[in-house]
């Protein structure tokens, strides 16, 4: 795909951030509003899928040297390891656990091992498409 | 766990380590990693020797399915502890012969490491589990790695058959053994063998006794090759030599023998289990030593013995579960049947684990196994022959080697089976010991055949591929071991009389040991001018004449009809049965995936619509529905316009773009039906599968190329009609019975409470159901790796 | 509402498999991924329609919709991405290798069984 497509290029410069900060947000904000692990993640490769779409492949890896594959693996590992944690507590596999905490500027804040458990779904997402979007794309 | 449990198990956790031991340390033979593990498990077993012989078993237990009776039980007892150390202490010098008989450039050692540690520890799970259901997990285990190891040179055709051959005759008794398991749970209720042995009047007397017996001895059966089903074993010979000592002769074999001894005491009051244990076992011992002599492979002739030596032990035990009738000891007259089996299990392993040894030097070291190739090797390996003499002259029952002693309790066992007054002995009993005396002839002679024709007569050098010459130290150790294990049990048997055999009796008969603690073995050379010595004179001198007279009457051989041949009719018995199904088959089977489709959609309708209208589940309630407003009709309209469109679409594109239309009303239904994230995922996942869409099939040219011509099908107009009223009906009867309430009030009320957040549909993913979650992330990964592997393989492949 | 829903999801259902029963890679994919909407839309209409507030505790509604059939079918959106990727990449490499997208065309190779 080689375009040269100015105006493409320039929003997408700057809507990108948009995008992955809204994503991020989207992701913490799961576990009171809509969003999560699926869509942040889903959100965040759509804006990769967009610097794709607006430079090419070459470009974008250079930006992003990511090995998408082993992405998913660390986000695999993130899932099942805050599974396997709850086994150290004696707790039956995949229990969560939260507090509350009060932290300086931010006030009140839960802290859940979820969280952690999102993270993981999260990177996979983006792993995943990522990697099916990058084969298909080099394969041309 | 325990560090029992983690006994049975460690060989199964090397095996994990193999691999990367393996790649990291090249220059090292794996072998050496292995060593260490069965030679520690026979310390460690060993202790428990000073436990059974008390008469106590030591018993661990891990919760596994513990609603189904099934947990990981493990029970150290005599007929255990005895199979325990056979499996480790064998286990151990066969290792240690392994590592000079493969050669590391050559072979892939790791995956024989791998194969031989996956049977060491199902072979000791089967011998010291006491959970049925366990027990056959591990059961179909050492069959499948069996089948691993027989195959083991899988560029070989002989090797692939033999392993096909020996895996579908094992499993088949391993699968009759589990209908069999499952019986035995339905008269008694429990998988535990010790509850069992204690219920045994209860099995005797069931309707079911005769099916359960007989599917237990199938299994049995099967996997101690005993006749009819002795056939796997001399094609299982096609395994690497060390395989052969340790699995097919040793250990996996006598796999059936210990469950025949194991469910004696359950089985044992029944008339058939003794005629057909005892009978059995007669017929392969007479048959496997019968077909010995004609062997001219080396490998082949131990293994028809091998064949003969288990009928031999099986027909033992028979013949000793009929010492059960007579409910007392009198002082060992009846029980001395399964004193020889237990005694003859340990010598046969002994001399039969050094003779296969010696096999494969002599295959090494020459190049061939052939016995009309070999000849006067005597003088090149004076240690191989030596060996060869003892193992040979302790199978032939030759004093002073331990097979001396068994072979003369088992003319006693044979001579007191002919004495009983029970199930009709004291008439056809009297063949027990005419079959018995014939066979050992036999035996005598395939071991003089063995031992003569290899290493004494003419040396015929231009016959061999390669100068023979000793073998290495290293090869020697093992079957130096075992051989002298033959001699010192021959000389002193109470070594291991008290020991080992008495422990192990007192598991196969516990009714009649329990109450007499004191019992202990005394194995005697000596008893005096006895029939049994008069039988053992007679086979040496009449095994000799044979002998010498040999090519005068081997023509009883080619006598036998090739027809009738076993094997014929398993070869052609397999072929036929590949013919028949291959043609049922292509029946229905077209190659078409639209007809199968078809197959799917058709059983889908018939069994819901059927199902739908016997139960008479089809309702229509209208009066609790939500209201309709004019754009939700619109949106409504749209999807079902797209959809239909899409089947008239001519062009590619235009059918993707639709697609997308349909996927977005999907997301603006979502908004509607206040579904927040399923709306924000439905419509990136659109945006993203769009562009996937079209990735694939616009920017390709060469694709968007040719377009087929499209026909209409009435059929498949028909079958799809189908499944779209079926589906609309089953949507309408969900929404018209509320059977019962919604289990969704749990979630509402716990997500704040119990998993500390407040959208539902979140929590419920990470944290309720993150089991879900998991698996479908799992599911995401594998996906993406195989589009990876299907686009990323082909590269690099064109590439090289 | 719900028996409006119930025909649209009968109408999808009807077209993915009429689709998928053709001979054309593309139009099977395409039947699997319409399949897929319809089931997605059957399973909300199973669980009840607008009967309450989307399912946030924030917004303190007396009632909420039914938030289980949301979370399978969030699952549901994502694994059918994930296999109609796939598909699609089959059918593509199948096309290459075999230069047609023509299911009674894709026999393997002669005399295998």
């Amino acid at each position: 795909m080689k375009t040269n497509d100015v105006i493409l290029q320039t929003v997408t410069k700057v809507t990108l951030f948009i995008i992955i900060l809204f994503s991020i947000h989207l992701f913490f904000a799961g576990h009171y509003y809509p969003g999560g692990g699926f869509i942040g993640g889903l959100m965040t490769s759509g804006a990769i899928v967009l610097l794709l779409l607006a430079f090419d492949i070459k470009t974008v890896k250079s930006i992003l040297p990511i090995d998408y594959i082993k992405l998913t693996a660390i986000g695999l590992l993130f899932a099942i390891g805050t599974g396997a944690g709850a086994l150290l507590f004696d707790m039956p596999f995949l229990t969560h656990a939260y507090t509350y905490v009060n932290m300086p500027l931010l006030g009140k804040t839960s802290l859940h091992t979820a969280v952690l458990f999102d993270t993981g779904v999260y990177l996979v997402v983006i792993g995943v498409t990522m990697t099916i979007i990058q084969t298909i794309g080099e394969s041309e | 766990m325990s560090l029992l449990h983690l006994a049975v198990i460690s060989p199964l956790l090397l095996a994990l380590l193999i691999p990367f031991l393996h790649k990291h340390f090249r220059k090292i033979h794996t072998g050496w990693f292995l060593l260490p593990l069965p030679a520690v498990l026979f310390g460690y077993f060993l202790q428990f020797i000073s436990v059974t012989r008390q008469g106590d078993t030591v018993m661990e237990t891990i919760p596994w399915i513990s609603s189904l009776g099934i947990d990981f039980t493990v029970k150290v007892d005599g007929l255990g502890l005895l199979f325990a150390l056979l499996i480790t202490g064998i286990g151990a010098l066969v290792v240690l012969y392994s590592i000079y008989y493969l050669s590391p450039e050559k072979e892939k050692l790791n995956t024989f490491y791998i194969y031989l540690l996956l049977f060491m520890g199902a072979m000791l799970g089967v011998v010291l589990s006491d959970n049925l259901i366990v027990l056959y997990a591990f059961w179909e285990l050492t069959s499948f790695s069996s089948f691993l190891l027989i195959g083991y040179w899988n560029h070989r055709e002989r090797s692939r058959y033999g392993a096909q051959k020996s895996m579908l005759i094992t499993v088949f008794g391993g699968l009759s053994m589990f209908g069999g398991i499952l019986l035995l749970n339905s008269i008694t209720g429990t998988f535990s063998i010790t509850e069992t042995i204690a219920m045994s009047n209860e099995v005797v007397n069931h309707p079911l006794f005769t099916a359960t017996l007989i599917l237990f001895l199938l299994g049995a059966f099967t996997k101690s090759a005993q006749f009819p089903f002795h056939i796997w074993l001399p094609d299982a010979m096609e395994a690497p030599t060390p395989v052969s000592a340790y699995l097919h002769s040793a250990t996996m074999v006598k796999a059936g023998i210990y469950m025949v001894a194991r469910m004696t005491p359950v089985f044992a009051h029944s008339g058939t289990w003794v005629w057909l244990v005892a009978g059995i076992g007669i017929i392969t011992l007479f048959w496997g030593s019968f077909s010995a002599v004609k062997q001219v492979d080396l490998k082949a002739i131990l293994a028809f013995s091998t064949v003969s030596q288990l009928g031999m032990i099986m027909s033992l035990l028979g013949a000793g579960a009929a010492a059960l009738h007579y409910g007392t000891i009198q002082d060992g007259y009846y029980i001395v049947a399964v004193t020889a089996a237990v005694f003859h299990l340990i010598n046969h392993a002994t001399f039969k684990g050094s003779l296969f040894m010696v096999t494969g030097i002599i295959d090494h070291e020459t190049g061939t196994r052939d016995i009309r190739k070999l000849g006067g090797l005597m003088n090149f390996m004076p240690i191989t022959f030596t060996l060869a003499i003892i193992g040979t002259f302790s199978m032939a029952g030759i004093p002073p080697f331990n097979g001396f002693l068994s072979k003369e309790m088992f003319f006693t066992g044979m001579l007191r089976i002919a004495e009983m007054d029970i199930f009709s002995f004291d008439t056809w009993g009297i063949l027990f010991p005419i079959i018995a005396w014939t066979a050992s002839v036999f035996t005598f002679l395939y071991s003089m055949i063995y031992v003569f024709k290899t290493f004494t007569g003419k040396y015929q050098p231009e016959k061999l591929d390669k100068k023979p010459h000793e073998a290495p130290v290293g090869m020697l150790i093992p079957p130096v071991i075992l051989a002298s294990l033959a001699v010192i049990i021959g000389i002193y048997p109470d070594v291991i009389s008290g020991r080992l055999i008495s422990p192990a009796l007192r598991s196969i008969l516990p009714a009649l040991l329990d109450d007499s603690k004191a019992y202990e073995v005394h194995i005697y050379h000596w008893h005096g001018f006895t029939p049994e010595l008069f039988m053992t004179i007679g086979v040496i001198a009449v095994g000799i004449l044979l002998y010498k007279t040999l090519t005068k009457w081997t023509g009883v051989y080619r006598a036998f009809p090739e027809k009738l041949a076993l094997n014929r009719f398993y070869d052609s018995g397999l072929e036929k049965l590949e013919l028949g199904s291959l043609n049922i088959t292509r029946g229905y089977m077209t190659g078409f995936i639209r007809t199968y489709l078809v197959y799917i959609f058709t059983f889908f309708v018939l069994a819901l619509g059927v199902t739908l209208f016997y139960r008479n589940a089809f309702a229509l309630d209208f009066s609790d529905v939500a209201p309709i407003r004019f754009f939700e009709v619109v949106l409504v309209a749209i999807m079902a316009i797209s959809a239909i469109t899409i089947l008239f679409a001519k062009s590619r594109l235009t059918s993707i773009i639709l697609l997308g239309s349909v996927g977005y009303t999907v997301a603006l239904f979502f908004v509607i039906f206040r579904a927040p994230d399923l709306a924000l995922t439905q419509l990136v996942i659109e945006t993203v599968s769009v562009a996937l869409f079209l990735l694939a099939f616009y920017h390709l040219p060469q694709i968007n190329r040719k377009e087929e011509h499209m026909r209409f099908k009435l059929g498949n107009l028909l079958v799809s009609i189908g499944v779209g009223v079926i589906v609309t009906m089953i949507a309408l009867s969900a929404h018209s019975n509320k059977s019962f309430k919604s289990i969704s009030e749990y979630y509402v009320e716990n997500t704040y409470k119990k998993a500390g957040g407040e959208n539902m549909v979140n929590v419920i993913l990470v944290d309720f159901r993150g089991f879900d979650t998991m698996f479908e992330i799992a599911v995401l990964g594998i996906a993406a790796l195989g589009i990876f592997a299907m686009i990323r393989l082909r590269l690099t492949r064109g590439k090289e | 509402m719900e028996i409006l829903m119930a025909f649209l999801v009968g109408i999808l259902f009807m077209t993915a498999t009429y689709l998928m029963l053709s001979k054309s890679l593309l139009r099977i994919i395409i039947g699997t991924g319409l399949l897929s909407h319809g089931a997605h839309l059957l399973l909300l209409t199973m669980g009840g329609l607008k009967r309450g507030a989307a399912p946030l505790l924030g917004e303190n509604a007396p009632a909420y919709a039914d938030p289980l059939p949301q979370a399978l079918i969030l699952t549901a959106i994502v694994i059918s991405f994930g296999v109609t990727a796939f598909f699609l990449v089959l059918a593509y490499r199948a096309y290459q290798e075999l230069g047609t997208d023509n299911m009674d065309r894709l026999r393997g190779k002669e005399g295998h069984e």
